[in-house]
């Protein structure tokens, strides 16, 4: 496992008015990622993403629990976490007046390297992101997508095993977000083990290999995308037909029917896999000679999946 | 060794953005300078003092020591807008030495004092200073550790704040009292006997005596070890408390 962690907690004291208060922000999370993964963190806002990945990238101590990334004890040595780890801040990391090739080369030296070996790096690394162009500008100067390209640059300029990057397209355009997905799957190309979080499902969905929905603090499921959307209703086929009655007897007996509902104007079918059912359904009804109008397939999205674990949908929380 | 090597960098940097900024230059740079043409003459009549000479002699230790005070003083105002740009969270996923994160920043402080002194100090010997090179070069080391005590502090509270909102008013309050009961623009000389003894408690004043007394050419003077040994001790401590705050984890 490239990241463990077991009952890994945290609480801050918040202060409202007169009361002091802990707010329990992360209640006990078990992650396991694999080498060369894209590992994502869904959640709405507040759900304790960003808090989880400061205390894995060894900004935050945590309160409980154990963590071990790349190999290394997170709390018994985290200097040499620091090391083996990469980490994009949510909120940018450039300062206006500095340039790209500037920020590189210090963050590069801040690792230990020479400076000579700092500046090579800085001019691969810049080349690769398509940087080398504006890269003597300053920063202030850089487009919402080149700024945070520069900050996924800085965060892997020393090579790390794993990168943690927070919430890296939120503000971008759909374009700029496009672009920011395949410097993503780059990196893992290049064997580095990504850990992204993000409250967009398409993203999760796009990018990720493994996902795992957080909420309130808490892991509340983990596995594929496919596999999450399976796990919670399989797909949805509404038929449109006049005949329903008929066509209720002949489907609601077949076996890979989970169960039908008849509609206004058909019957709506939940089906385990809507690829392999159709074949099967459009066989039945021909067979009974029934005649059928449209058909149509709806698959859970990941929304989906977060409404039936939390009662509530992302998008409105 | 690390240390260094990484104190170094961070006081690179550090450096390379003052440069960068050409406010720093004017208000660093012209506005000691109009204190000295615009106000020092003020001071001969006020002073009782029989020349130009004897007024500068006491007037440049205190425009010293109120620029090491309140040029390091508001250094904390850099480092949140470093807070908010993400830059120190940047450093702080390294490896790279807590200490130098703070010592780098506050090294750059004092060099940024230390010019401005020499500066003063310069242009000062036409109207009539006159200072010997040993002794300047003491109450140079008094003001460095001055302008690292203040930026150290400086830095440690705006870490804790966070915000220019909070750290304003806070060293406002805190700076305008050190001010005034250290007999920095007027000798305590002039004082009531009870602001005398609130000065007692105030480290800074001590400071100025230390200065104006190696001005006068009096380094044995017993002002001179002791603000060396008031002011070194708590630069020590403020440098441990600010170089804590960098290493602790913040928000």
């Amino acid at each position: 496992m490239m990241i463990e962690t077991h009952g890994l907690k945290k609480s801050f004291r918040s202060r409202q008015g007169r009361d002091k208060k802990a707010v329990e922000a992360v209640r006990g999370v078990d992650l396991a990622v694999e080498p060369g993964e894209i590992f994502g963190f869904l959640g709405p806002n507040g759900a304790g993403k960003t808090t989880t990945l400061r205390m894995l990238a060894t900004l935050l101590e945590p309160d409980g629990g154990q963590a071990t990334i790349a190999g290394v004890d997170l709390r018994r040595d985290p200097g040499e976490v620091r090391r083996r780890i990469g980490y994009v801040a949510q909120g940018g990391s450039t300062w206006d007046e500095s340039t790209a090739r500037e920020e590189l080369v210090l963050h590069a030296r801040m690792y230990g390297v020479g400076k000579a070996e700092a500046q090579r790096r800085a001019a691969v690394t810049l080349e690769a992101f398509q940087l080398t162009e504006y890269a003597d500008r300053r920063c202030k100067t850089y487009s919402g997508g080149q700024r945070r390209r520069v900050d996924i640059a800085l965060g892997i300029i020393h090579q790390p095993k794993v990168v943690f990057l927070d919430e890296p397209t939120t503000g971008l355009d759909p374009q700029s977000r496009a672009h920011m997905w395949d410097e993503v799957r780059r990196l893992r190309e290049e064997g580095m083990t990504v850990f992204i979080t993000t409250h967009y499902l398409e993203e999760a969905d796009a990018l990720c290999d493994r996902i795992a929905i957080m909420d309130h603090g808490q892991i509340v499921a983990e596995g594929t995308p496919d596999s999450l959307k399976q796990e919670i209703s399989g797909d949805v086929v509404n038929i449109g037909l006049s005949d329903t009655t008929r066509a209720s007897d002949v489907l609601g007996s077949a076996e890979f029917v989970r169960k039908l509902e008849t509609t206004d104007n058909g019957v709506r079918l939940y089906v385990d896999e809507a690829g392999t059912a159709i074949p099967l359904i459009l066989r039945a009804l021909d067979g009974e000679g029934i005649a059928l109008g449209t058909i149509e397939l709806h698959r859970p999205s990941l929304d989906d999946v977060f409404l039936t674990k939390t009662g509530r949908t992302l998008r409105e929380s | 060794m690390k240390l260094f090597r990484d104190t170094w960098l961070v006081f690179g940097r550090a450096t390379q953005l003052l440069l960068r900024n050409p406010v720093w230059i004017i208000v660093g740079i012209v506005q000691p300078v109009l204190y000295l043409l615009l106000f020092a003459p003020l001071l001969k009549p006020a002073l009782g003092a029989k020349t130009n000479a004897e007024a500068y002699q006491v007037f440049v230790p205190g425009l010293l020591v109120m620029l090491a005070i309140f040029g390091a003083l508001f250094v904390g105002f850099g480092l949140i807008a470093e807070l908010r740009a993400g830059t120190i969270e940047r450093s702080r996923v390294t490896p790279v030495s807590r200490g130098a994160l703070l010592l780098g920043r506050s090294l750059r402080d004092v060099m940024s004092l230390l010019v401005q002194a020499i500066i003063i100090t310069v242009l000062a010997i036409p109207f009539g200073l006159s200072v010997r090179l040993g002794d300047v070069l003491l109450a140079y080391l008094l003001l460095g550790l001055i302008a690292m005590f203040c930026s150290a502090v400086s830095y440690a509270v705006a870490l804790k704040v966070r915000s220019e909102d909070a750290l304003a008013p806070l060293l406002q309050t805190v700076s305008q009292p050190v001010l005034l009961t250290a007999g920095i623009l007027l000798p305590l000389a002039f004082a009531p006997v009870w602001l005398k003894n609130v000065a007692k408690w105030n480290p800074f004043s001590w400071a100025v005596d230390g200065v104006r007394a190696l001005f006068n050419g009096d380094p044995g003077a017993p002002a001179v070890w002791k603000a060396l040994v008031i002011i070194g001790v708590l630069t020590v401590l403020a440098v441990f408390w600010a170089a804590r705050s960098f290493a602790r984890s913040v928000r």
